[in-house]
């Protein structure tokens, strides 16, 4: 498939990079300021060296990405809430001239769901979006595999962040502010960790995973959300006493979407410590699946994208 | 009560053993006339055989209602249904035998427990949320001024987790404690 990137952050410049060895091509990469585009395959190696020195992608326009030939648009710019733009808009001008569009941006899942499939159906291409819930680990092909019918309900850890300050907190009696600076110091916790802490960032997932159980319905003003800003370290301690940890943990079936610090057995499948992920889906004949692994970072999510890419058909 | 007898014949008493049990069901009744006739009528209507009602007029629950204690005998397995018609019929059993306890269940409540009055927060806990609480623990490590944790091992009726910790939940948000509930469901 020939691969036009939109975004060009840890995941953008990811797919770049690994296109080539899942035997796709890349016609086009755009960041904000600037874009590399060339129908026979665009220099991906100098494309990168430019914006590694702090320079755009490459010197024409951001809008001509959508003016060469492509089979799949990857969606991969900054999750933005509410009206989910530019990526919305992004999508909407690759299906209405009938491309295909993988993403990795949450915002239009989440917030817009039921017009991007009005689009889809309205399109020769499709969507697809396995990159934005749990990064590497396969959460939507599973339910596809499923078939999304026969699962009742989707519940875990999707946030990394949360989960590693949680489990620090934990194992080291420290409390939250503490670990919080820790993380940021490891590159684990960005300098604004709002979305991460507040539980905006896991209750986008669960509204997908939601929107993909209902078909659609969910938006996140529809998510019951809170945070771990307010766990003291001497709420973990009390739960351990108990044989319980605390986790930011996401539910989502088709009656709603709720994300807050819950109790679970210390040792239970849910409690996987630092940035690890986990997703636990209930289905209907076959008890509980738990699918576990890295929910975030470039290669990992890029590898979640390029699957999707394999999946797609031919235009 | 019921103008007919019920028309049970003797084949489709369940199995007993012979034997019935004493139950003893605590229930909150609505201060008004008549109150207390519909309360009993589930009971004879489904198996049960009262043994003495305790009317504690004089005492009121936090939420103004009137409790009541039902001592009844019942074979075992006709005690369930007899629980379930009091609460179809809108009754508000608080305890029902000491053994109907199903599930135990822990939560952990974070904030200013101990200005926010935690022995008002636990008698709402029991109250509003129909729990008995068992347990607590409590750690304030930074004094009783400053936010504090506290656990607590709650004994609730089987199957009506959800019911409890949406009533705990509403404590919370009211006097502003963070309310960490066990996560249900699913397969640990």
């Amino acid at each position: 498939m020939r691969l036009a990137i939109v975004g060009a952050g840890d995941v953008g410049r990811s797919v770049a990079d690994l296109a080539g060895e899942y035997g796709h091509e890349v016609v086009a990469i755009a960041d904000s300021s600037g874009a590399s585009v060339d129908a026979d395959g665009i220099d991906v190696e100098g494309a990168l060296e430019r914006k590694a020195g702090g320079e755009s992608v490459g010197t024409a326009d951001p809008a001509t990405l959508f003016e060469t030939d492509y089979d799949v648009l990857v969606e991969a710019t900054p999750t933005t809430l509410g009206d989910a733009e530019p990526g919305f808009t992004h999508v909407e001008r690759a299906l209405e001239t009938d491309h295909h569009v993988v993403l990795a941006n949450k915002g239009p899942v989440a917030e817009r769901y039921e017009e991007l499939r009005a689009l889809e159906a309205d399109s020769a291409g499709s969507i697809r979006f396995e990159a934005t819930v749990g990064g590497a680990i396969p959460v939507l092909s599973t339910i596809e595999d499923c078939t999304p019918q026969a699962v009742t309900a989707a519940r875990g850890v999707l946030n990394g962040t949360a989960n590693f300050i949680l489990t620090r907190m934990a194992a080291e009696g420290l409390d939250y502010e503490h670990v919080l600076a820790e993380a940021q110091d490891l590159g684990v916790a960005e300098a604004d960790p709002t979305f991460d802490v507040d539980g905006t960032d896991a209750a986008l997932k669960f509204v997908i995973l939601a929107n993909v159980l209902a078909d659609g319905g969910f938006s996140l003003e529809d998510a019951t959300v809170e945070g771990i800003q307010d766990i003291p370290g001497s709420a973990l301690e009390l739960a351990a006493e108990d044989g319980r940890t605390i986790r930011l943990i996401g539910e989502a079936s088709r009656d709603g979407v709720r994300v807050g610090p819950r109790l679970v057995p210390e040792n239970g499948a849910l409690a996987v410590t630092g940035t690890r992920n986990i997703v636990q889906l209930e289905t209907k004949h076959a008890g509980s699946l738990h699918n576990s692994g890295r929910g975030a970072g470039g290669p990992e999510t890029a590898t979640a994208v390029l699957s999707d890419v394999g999946r797609l058909p031919e235009l | 009560m019921a103008d007919v007898p019920e028309p049970e014949s003797d084949e489709e008493e369940p199995e007993t053993d012979g034997g019935v049990r004493a139950y003893t069901v605590r229930l909150e009744l609505v201060d008004e006339p008549g109150e207390l006739l519909r309360a009993l009528e589930p009971i004879s209507a489904n198996g049960g055989n009262l043994l003495s009602i305790h009317h504690e007029r004089g005492n009121i629950t936090p939420r103004g209602h009137i409790p009541v204690e039902v001592d009844l005998e019942s074979p075992p397995e006709r005690f369930d249904g007899i629980v379930d018609a009091l609460r179809d019929a809108g009754i508000n059993v608080i305890q029902a035998g000491a053994e109907h306890y199903g599930e135990e269940l822990s939560v952990v409540l974070v904030g200013d427990l101990v200005e926010t009055d935690l022995s008002e927060t636990l008698s709402r806990v029991e109250s509003e949320a129909d729990a008995v609480v068992k347990d607590l623990s409590l750690a304030a490590p930074e004094g009783t001024n400053a936010t504090a944790s506290a656990r607590l091992r709650l004994a609730i009726d089987s199957g009506r987790a959800k019911q409890v910790f949406e009533a705990i939940r509403a404590i919370g948000t009211d006097k502003q404690l963070t309310v960490v509930e066990p996560l249900l469901g699913g397969e640990a």
